[in-house]
């Protein structure tokens, strides 16, 4: 069927093709490359070299914007991790930009000039996370209420629950005490793992 | 008319200034009025968020000259529930049940993209049995996803009649997720390294294969009552275009991007959860408007409807859930436990292409769960279909993209 060698191999090499360009002409802004659990290659990128990275991909077929998105790495390093996705229609590949930036001043270049599309995606990372983009045409808030204060998916803006009532009994953990966080009682794997990139 | 295209150049610069206009300024109440040069007078109209025609809670800012539409913002958030905050605090299994609330019109496609994601972490695949069993639960929650797209959408231009056929059809398909978990609207049937419970001993293939049957003879019924129906070419034909680089500058996948002439579809280019076993075709149009994407859906119905047949014909037997018990029971008390690490996976949605990225940090519950979902993104690129065009096809325009509303706000 479809899934051809043929396909997929194209695939990885216009991945690795960008990915030789990035490396040639800006090796600076490269700091490591990984691949994610699900296969995809990703770059981390630093901060400064985010927006020629990723002009320089969309000049080598990685023209369709897919996703932006980042997660909060509290606890484990003060550092917010910034996912760019972006796509290549021929032939279908997708490659990953990854940037680190600090908790406490979270800034990164935007990227609305290049992508239109990416302009809810910052705005929505912006209201989730409070990194700020700069050069962003409208940076408000995009889902919460314009009003609300603070950021709520970072990890230490607390979760607001009430315990679930069942026939008048209400018990004495919150729904997300139940079952705690907790890691696995392996010492070797439990706390230093490789967090910042894939199981590679 | 604005619909009538002058030169492929002169078309091609109104592109790219239409790109920038979106891109660069929001809408500026200011300039709402009469404007003294042109004399122009514009007005603003809400429409939503409860409007009927907005499938959900969407508002849309509407600057209006006359009839025409001269600029449009999207306001969402009206549905936002937490859901992403709220997986942070649930353990893997415990994340199923919220991920069917995001996408309530097709959960069981929403279902595969995280336990998918999940088991990339974990490095396991399911069983074939449970691939298999996956590929036609998908089809079938794509199925009944189109169903209501269709009906709704006739329903908005007063064909109120189709709209009670597909709602009909649709409740068998509900039906069939009934009798395979339990539960209509939000089965959580699909656990990580397999699905729940196999399929019921008795009864359901035959009822699978009926509804086929008649599947494939209400879609002629369909065809019939809208395809050449004058009205509804008069209503859809020409209406909220968009080209193909306008999807890719704004991430818009799915139906309309292949309404626009680009055969890409996930299940074609990466595929997961053994779709490359059966044999489909990717129905594409090239007209890019909202009749395109009409014909492209109903086209992707037949196609599902054949997946499954082959789903049932080649049904293997053996497990339906991975051996390791760790996996498969998890403890009660302490949950799975996923190795750290990030993943990102995409499948292919009734909607366009959905995005699971799941990142852990080794302990029993998320660090983070994204969902990338398509109706944000159309629902983004929504005032590139509807400007400079007439507010009653605004609603066609809405319609068409089809956007779950559960889904963009999360």
């Amino acid at each position: 069927m479809d899934a051809n060698p043929e396909q997929t191999g194209g695939a990885t090499e216009a991945v690795e093709r960008v990915i030789r360009a990035i490396r040639e002409r800006f090796p600076d802004a490269v700091m490591e490359e990984t691949t994610l659990a699900s296969g995809w290659k990703a770059l981390v990128l630093s901060p400064k070299g985010l927006r020629d990275c990723i002009r320089l991909a969309k000049e080598l077929g990685f023209r369709a914007f897919y996703d932006l998105t980042a997660a909060d790495y509290w606890e484990i390093e003060p550092y917010f991790h910034v996912l760019y996705v972006l796509h290549s229609p021929d032939p279908p590949a997708k490659l990953v930009f990854q940037v680190r930036v600090p908790r406490e001043d979270p800034v990164l270049p935007s990227i609305v000039d290049l992508f239109p599309g990416a302009n809810w995606y910052e705005r929505e990372v912006y209201d989730f996370y409070g990194i700020r983009f700069e050069g962003h045409p409208n940076l408000t808030r995009l889902i919460m209420p314009d009003e609300w204060i603070g950021h709520p998916l970072r990890k230490d803006y607390p979760l607001t629950e009430e315990p679930v009532q069942f026939k008048g009994h209400i018990p004495e953990k919150l729904p997300s005490e139940v079952i705690p966080k907790q890691y696995e009682p392996y010492p070797d794997r439990a706390r230093d793992g490789d967090r910042s990139g894939g199981k590679g | 008319m604005s619909r009538e295209r002058v030169t492929r150049a002169g078309e091609q610069k109104r592109l790219e200034e239409r790109i920038r206009h979106t891109s660069r300024e929001e809408l500026d109440l200011q300039r709402v009025g009469v404007d003294q040069e042109t004399g122009r007078e514009t007005m603003l109209l809400n429409m939503g968020p409860q409007h009927p025609s907005t499938h959900g809670v969407l508002r849309l800012v509407i600057e209006l000259d006359g009839e025409m539409i001269v600029s449009c913002k999207p306001v969402i958030g009206y549905l936002h529930t937490g859901i992403e905050k709220e997986c942070e605090y649930r353990t893997y299994h415990q994340v199923v049940p919220l991920i069917d609330r995001q996408d309530y019109l097709s959960p069981l496609n929403e279902e595969m993209g995280y336990v998918l994601a999940v088991e990339k972490l974990l490095g396991i695949e399911p069983p074939k049995r449970a691939q298999y069993i996956r590929v036609m639960c998908a089809e079938l929650s794509r199925i009944a996803s189109h169903l209501v797209w269709l009906g709704t959408s006739a329903l908005e231009l007063n064909v109120s009649s189709v709209f009670m056929y597909c709602f009909q059809d649709r409740e068998r398909v509900l039906d069939l997720f009934e009798m395979v978990s339990g539960a209509r609207m939000f089965p959580r049937y699909f656990r990580i390294g397999g699905v729940m419970r196999d399929l019921p001993r008795r009864g359901f293939v035959e009822s699978v294969r009926t509804f086929l049957k008649d599947l494939r003879r209400n879609l002629q019924k369909y065809h019939g009552l809208l395809t050449n129906n004058p009205i509804w070419k008069m209503r859809n034909v020409g209406i909220a275009r968009i080209t193909a680089e306008q999807c890719y500058a704004y991430g818009v996948t799915g139906p309309i991007l292949r309404a626009t002439g680009v055969a890409y579809d996930v299940r074609k280019a990466f595929p997961y959860s053994s779709y490359q076993d059966f044999e489909f075709e990717i129905p594409t149009q090239t007209a890019g408007d909202a009749y395109a994407r009409y014909l492209v859906r109903m086209a992707e119905m037949e196609q599902s409807a054949r997946i499954v047949e082959q789903v049932l014909e080649r049904l293997p037997d053996g497990p339906i859930v991975v051996e390791d018990p760790k996996i498969r029971k998890p403890h009660p008390h302490r949950g799975l436990f996923v190795p750290p690490g990030k993943s990102y996976v995409t499948v292919e949605s009734p909607r366009g292409e959905k995005g699971y990225f799941v990142a852990s940090d080794g302990s029993n519950k998320p660090l983070r769960v994204r969902m990338r979902s398509p109706s944000f993104a159309h629902v983004q690129a929504l005032p590139l279909l509807i400007e400079e065009a007439y507010l009653a096809d605004c609603v066609v325009a809405i319609a068409s993209i089809d956007p779950v509303l559960g889904d963009v706000d999360r």
